[in-house]
Formats: C-alpha cells, sequence, structure tokens
C-alpha cells in the first residue's frame, strides 16, 4: 500500500555535515501561494490555529507601533513585518522550560509563549510596568518566566551564552534547549564562529538559528559573506544544519522541531539557516529606499510568511475568512485597548536609576543615590 | 598550619569550593587534566570530572560568554582568563554583559561568576603576559574586583567570591605565585569583600598598595623604618568597593599618602584612590599626595625592572614625600 502524503514519515530535515560534497537543499513544506509542497509536520489544530493568531498579531502590533514611532509615542523600533515565521514557528516547537535567546526581531516569541501583551508593551515604553524597570530600549525584550534573555545590540553576543546556557541544562540532566537568534550580519562577528565551535565541540542541547533577511541595516548579504549559503557555513563546524524557508513557518517549525528533539536525546546542536525577507526598514530610524531597489521588496511581498500560512489554513479547511476577519478585529480591539492602559503609565521611580547595580548597593552608589535625592529636593 | 603559595591557596579554595557545592565548576583554556598554565587547577579534573574542570576552545569571548550563560541557567563558574593580557577579546561579554545582566534585567537575570586571571610584571613575559588592566573593571559599573597580595588573603578572598551574588573579578599576583608564601587553613575559611588590611601601622605617612607591589612596598617600608620613617602600610586587598573609611582614617592620621601600582599612571587606579581621599581628607594633607607607578609606556620586555615600581623608586618618594616641608 502506498501511504498517501499525509502519512508519510517527515524525512530528515537536518543534513549531515560529514557530506561535504552536498549542496544545502532549501526545506519547504508551503509554496508561496499555500499549496503544501510536501508532508505536513506532525502539528495538531489547535497549535496550527495559536501560529495563525499570533503571527497575525505580531504584524498588526509591528503597523501599529510604526505608526506610534512616527508620532513619537514610542522610541526606536525594529519590526518583525515579514519575519514573523522565524520566531513563531520557533516558539511553537520549544517547550516553555527552553531558554530563547532572541536577536532584534524575534523578541515577540515571549508572547507566542504567554507573555501577557500588558507587560510586553510596558517594555516598549519602558515606564513602571516594564520588568527591565525601563532600562534599556525597546526591543530587547527578556522576562524570566518565558525563559527569554535580553538581547545585546553588539551583535552576535547572545550565541556564545545560549551555548553556555544549552552546556549547563545538559549538566544538570535536564532535557531544556537553548535556542539563540541572529541575522545574517551576525554571521561576520567573532561571537558567531566561537559558539558554532564552542557548540560543536561540547556537543550543546542548543540550536543556533540565523535569520537571513537579506540586509545588515544597509549591507546586502554578499558584503557578509562570499559563501553560497550561510547555512553551509555548519559544515566546517561539523554541525547538523538545514536551510529552510523562513517565511513558511510549517518548515520553520519542522525544522525547530527535528533539531529540539535531536538536543534533547543527546544528539548536540544544530544549525538553522531561515530564508526571509526584512519588508520594512531595519529600523525607525533608517530609510531604506537609499540602499536597496523596492522591487525586490515587491517580489518578496509576494512570498509573505502571514499571507502564505493564513492561505493554507483557509483553503485546507481549517479556518474560513469570516474567523479571519472577526480575529483581526478582535487582537485589534485588544491591541489598542492594551495600549491605552500601557501608555498611561508613568516612569519607573527615580530610586531605580540607582538599584539592581549589585546586589546590596555598596557605600559609593548609597552616597551617590543620597546626593541625587538632595539634589532633587528630597523626592523620590 | 600548612605552608601554601598562593597557587597552592587558591587550588585549595577551588576544591573547596567545588565539595561543598555542585553547581561550581571551573573552565578555561588547559584548566582541565592539565591543571592550567600556573597548575592553580591541578587535580581537579581527577577529583571532579571533566565537566566541573572544563577544558574549553581557544577563545577568550566563548569562555566568558559561555560562563554567563551557564550563570543565568543557575550554576557558579570560575572562569579562568590564561593571562589578563588575553581578557580583551572578552571585554564585550564583561564589561556589557556580565556585568550589566543584573541592572538591565530589571534584577531577574544575575549572573554570579568568577573570574580568575593572572597580572602583573615582573616574569620576563613582554607586553603579553605583563598587563594589570585592573582600571577597566573597577571603571565598569557591576564588578567587584579583588587582588589578593599574599596565600591566606586569596584562599579567604576567593572563597567569599565564589559565595557573591555579583560578578567578581579575582586578579593574582603572578610573579609572587610561588614566591608568597604562608600559613592556610586546610579548611574553609572567608575574607569579606570590601576591606583593607593595615599591614603596617605607622604615623609619618599611608602607603597603599595590592597584588605583586604589595611586597614592593613592604620591602620599601621596611628600609624606611631603619632610616628612622614610620610608613602605616595598607593592602587594599578588595579594589573595588573599596575599603574607604580605612584608607580616610589613615590619611586623616598620617596627613600624607603615597599610591603605589605597577599599571600605567594615566587614569590608573591611583587617580581615583587620590581623589577619594582628597574629597574626604584635602583639608588633613600635610603635603601633595605621591604616585609611584608604571609608565605610561605600553608594558616592555628587557626593561621590564625599569618599568615597574620597585622598591627604591617606592623608597625614594618615602624619603621625598618624608622631606617635603608642605
Amino acid at each position: 500500500m502506498v501511504a498517501s502524503p499525509k502519512e508519510a514519515p517527515l524525512p530528515s530535515i537536518l543534513q549531515d555535515p560529514r557530506r561535504t560534497n552536498e549542496e544545502p537543499k532549501l526545506f519547504q513544506v508551503l509554496a508561496p501561494d499555500g499549496t503544501p509542497v510536501g508532508p505536513l509536520p506532525d502539528i495538531d489544530l489547535d497549535t496550527m490555529l495559536k501560529v495563525h493568531r499570533y503571527m497575525t498579531m505580531i504584524r498588526l502590533l509591528d503597523d501599529r507601533m510604526m505608526i506610534m514611532q512616527r508620532q513619537g509615542r514610542i522610541g526606536f523600533y525594529g519590526a518583525c513585518t515579514g519575519q514573523e515565521a522565524g520566531p513563531i514557528g520557533t516558539a511553537a516547537a520549544l517547550r516553555i522550560t527552553d531558554w530563547i535567546y532572541p536577536a532584534l526581531r524575534e523578541g515577540v516569541a515571549m508572547l507566542y509563549r504567554g507573555y501577557p501583551l500588558e507587560p510586553y508593551l510596558c517594555q516598549v515604553f519602558g515606564n513602571d510596568g516594564d520588568v527591565l524597570k525601563g532600562r534599556q530600549m525597546l526591543s530587547h525584550y527578556a522576562d524570566r518566566s518565558v525563559n527569554q534573555v535580553s538581547w545585546s545590540s553588539v551583535i552576535g553576543t547572545q550565541i556564545t551564552q545560549a551555548v553556555g546556557t544549552a552546556w549547563a541544562a545538559r549538566y544538570r540532566k535536564k532535557s531544556d534547549v537553548s535556542v539563540a537568534f541572529m541575522g545574517d550580519g551576525a554571521t561576520s562577528s567573532a561571537e558567531f564562529h566561537t559558539g558554532m565551535n564552542f557548540a560543536a565541540v561540547w556537543g550543546a542541547p542548543c540550536i543556533l538559528i540565523c535569520q537571513n533577511n537579506h540586509w545588515s541595516i544597509s549591507v546586502p548579504t554578499k558584503g557578509q559573506t562570499v559563501s553560497r549559503t550561510i547555512a553551509e557555513k555548519a559544515v566546517a563546524y561539523g554541525l547538523p544544519y538545514a536551510r529552510v524557508d523562513g517565511n513558511d513557518v510549517l518548515a520553520v517549525y519542522a525544522a525547530v522541531s527535528e533539531a529540539a528533539s535531536r538536543a534533547r536525546s543527546g544528539g548536540g546542536a544544530s544549525f538553522l539557516e531561515l530564508l526571509t525577507y526584512r519588508i520594512g526598514a531595519h529600523s525607525s530610524s533608517d530609510d531604506p529606499r537609499v540602499y536597496r531597489d523596492e522591487r525586490e521588496v515587491e517580489e518578496w511581498k509576494l512570498k509573505d510568511p502571514v499571507e502564505r500560512y493564513r492561505k493554507f489554513l483557509i483553503s485546507t479547511g481549517r479556518w474560513s475568512e469570516a474567523q479571519d476577519q472577526a480575529l483581526k478585529e478582535a487582537l485589534n480591539q485588544e491591541i489598542i485597548s492594551t495600549l491605552e492602559r500601557a501608555e498611561k503609565r508613568g516612569p519607573p521611580p527615580d530610586r531605580t536609576l540607582f538599584e539592581d547595580v549589585y546586589a546590596t548597593p555598596p557605600w559609593h552608589l548609597v552616597e551617590q543615590a543620597q546626593a541625587f535625592r538632595e539634589e532633587q529636593g528630597g523626592e523620590d | 598550619m600548612p605552608v601554601m603559595n598562593i597557587i597552592e591557596a587558591v587550588n585549595s579554595a577551588l576544591r573547596i569550593a567545588m565539595a561543598a557545592d555542585d553547581r561550581v565548576i571551573v573552565l578555561g583554556e588547559d584548566v582541565g587534566k592539565f591543571g592550567g598554565v600556573f597548575r592553580a587547577t591541578k587535580g581537579l579534573h581527577e577529583e571532579f570530572g571533566p565537566d566541573r574542570a572544563l577544558d574549553t576552545p581557544l577563545a577568550e569571548g566563548g569562555i566568558i560568554g559561555t560562563a554567563i550563560g551557564m550563570a543565568l541557567y543557575g550554576l557558579r563558574p570560575v572562569a579562568e582568563i590564561q593571562f589578563a593580557d588575553f581578557i580583551y577579546p572578552a571585554f564585550d561579554q564583561i564589561v556589557s554583559e556580565l556585568a550589566k545582566l543584573r541592572f538591565r534585567s530589571g534584577g531577574q537575570y544575575p549572573a554570579p561568576m568568577v573570574i580568575r586571571t593572572p597580572v602583573g610584571g615582573g616574569i620576563k613575559g613582554g607586553h603579553y603576559h605583563s598587563q594589570s588592566p585592573e582600571a577597566y573593571f573597577i571603571h565598569t559599573s557591576g564588578l567587584k574586583v579583588v587582588a589578593p597580595s599574599n596565600p591566606y588573603d586569596a584562599k579567604g578572598l576567593l572563597l567569599s567570591s565564589i559565595d557573591d551574588p555579583d560578578p567578581v573579578m579575582f586578579l593574582e599576583p603572578k610573579r609572587v605565585y610561588r614566591a608568597a608564601k604562608g600559613e592556610v587553613p586546610e579548611g574553609a575559611y572567608r575574607i569579606p569583600l570590601g576591606k583593607a588590611e593595615i599591614v603596617r601601622p605607622g604615623q609619618t605617612m599611608t602607603v597603599i598598595a595590592w597584588g605583586a607591589m604589595l611586597h614592593e612596598a613592604k620591602e620599601a617600608v621596611t628600609q624606611a623604618e631603619k632610616a628612622g620613617l614610620d610608613c602605616e602600610l595598607i593592602d587594599l586587598r578588595t579594589l573595588w568597593p573599596l575599603d574607604i573609611d580605612t584608607i580616610v582614617a589613615s590619611v586623616q592620621k598620617t596627613t600624607r599618602v603615597i599610591v603605589v601600582h605597577e599599571a600605567p599612571r594615566t587614569c590608573g587606579y591611583g587617580a581615583e584612590l587620590l581623589t577619594l581621599i582628597m574629597e574626604r581628607a584635602f583639608y588633613h594633607l600635610t603635603a601633595q599626595p605621591v604616585r609611584v607607578t608604571g609608565f605610561d609606556t605600553p608594558f616592555p620586555y628587557t626593561l621590564e625592572d625599569e618599568y615597574l615600581p620597585r622598591a627604591p623608586r617606592i623608597l625614594n618618594a618615602i624619603q621625598k614625600l618624608a622631606a617635603d616641608p608642605g
């Protein structure tokens, strides 16, 4: 009996680094129009719909945030637009006990992992509801409750940290997996080389994921590397790797699931290149028309991850246009009402300036805090 | 009580900390089977296994970056950087990550760990095995900086550093690693961070030093005593947070002060120490404060004895300061 495509086992996505003559293959589950091109990963309907909900939410949230940035209501903003499948597909494939070290655009993963929108937006405003106490620019989202560590703007820094966390989890005999995200630019950093190498030498249970969005601010990927692909860099480190359609959330989900189960069962680290595209500017601070051809953007818009997945869900009867419309309206309402609450809050109290530098403030900080209070007229 | 050198005292502290708490691991280049290039981790590999005396690939940024990830997960790593001169590839991980994690995470992600590294010259190590980078780390908010001068302090301070909730830079005086010997208890004891020691009480002037330079200062002070000069010698032990009360009380009493360090002079720790003293004891001073330091040059190879502020230079400064009519 010939198995139907639906029942066929998914072939291994990860490629063996010892086969050095092998070309990196592009792994895809959905064509850009949402049509399945291969077997679907093992994912239940609730998870499928949750993935759609959060990809849609992040798209709407980013649209709203860019407007607010233009209105001067929030600071620097780095949108995830066009790259939602990476963080959401990854979050869906992980357990809540796993650790995520995001890069600039992957902090949204924590929303999928159950982090409420209001404290998330308080991190955007850096106000007194921000668990980070207003100490970082937005896009550095973190919270211990979801095992998400704040990213460094220096680029690549988080890669070795994620490898260390993975090593510690194995040392503690836990099955936790640690994930580090990076952009294509980060693959030029010393920390990329170091992190890939330490991960491989130690067999650390981690997944290092490059969101190749083709641009590092204004420099295209070809200005970062002459390798044919970023995925094949893993060959030199001896790490299993996959080159994945990063705008195909089911492909991301499948690849991360395989890498995670490999890590959990003692198989060590993997490297994934997710091919995606930064639809908007690098951040609210730049104008991409200066350095890139708008036709390239239009081409990538046709491969949009949110629309692709929506079409797949609707065309396979898992979702409907009416449900989608209702979802968008509900999400927009939630975003607007939560934003209103978050925006009303004030800054963190001045005393927090001197807190958390050390576990207990040493004499010099006590002195400085006191002098500051006196300058402020004794007010906290 | 057994006599130990500084290496043996450090080794003893590590063994005690690792036996007491399986969260404590040591990691770094050659710290495993080989026991470290100075042998500070000797025997730990055999006693605690390769995971707890962990050889790393050769990349300091990776040693500190991975140690941070371990600390965030709940371990208490003690990272060894083979020579302090090799620490700069890890500078970003130390200065912007390790030191700042508690603050920028709103207190959620402290990363308590110790970075042990041998500092200082006088071993014919040239530019890459002789530097004293303490000022960079004292300047970095969020770090504690410890610099023992003798075996007893090295062990007690290292055990306190491993217990400490904040990241600690533990700077070991490599020139006197084996030369400085003394009685050290076999078992555990702790010397609190942030407490200086008055090595020799005196009335004429205050001499402040730490690490290997403490021994040069001690020799100078001993010779000065023969010339009838009664100097008070202070070993800082912890550079930051500083034991400000001991320093200020001493200078208020003696009214004159010399700071000795082998790092270059400009923006060296001596600059900060003297500023703190002048902010608190300016009107007690009866002469200009003095620095005896390394020069503002790269660390030399052949002429390292000329570069280092050895006892004769310190003695000369003591005599000049004593003769200053004020």
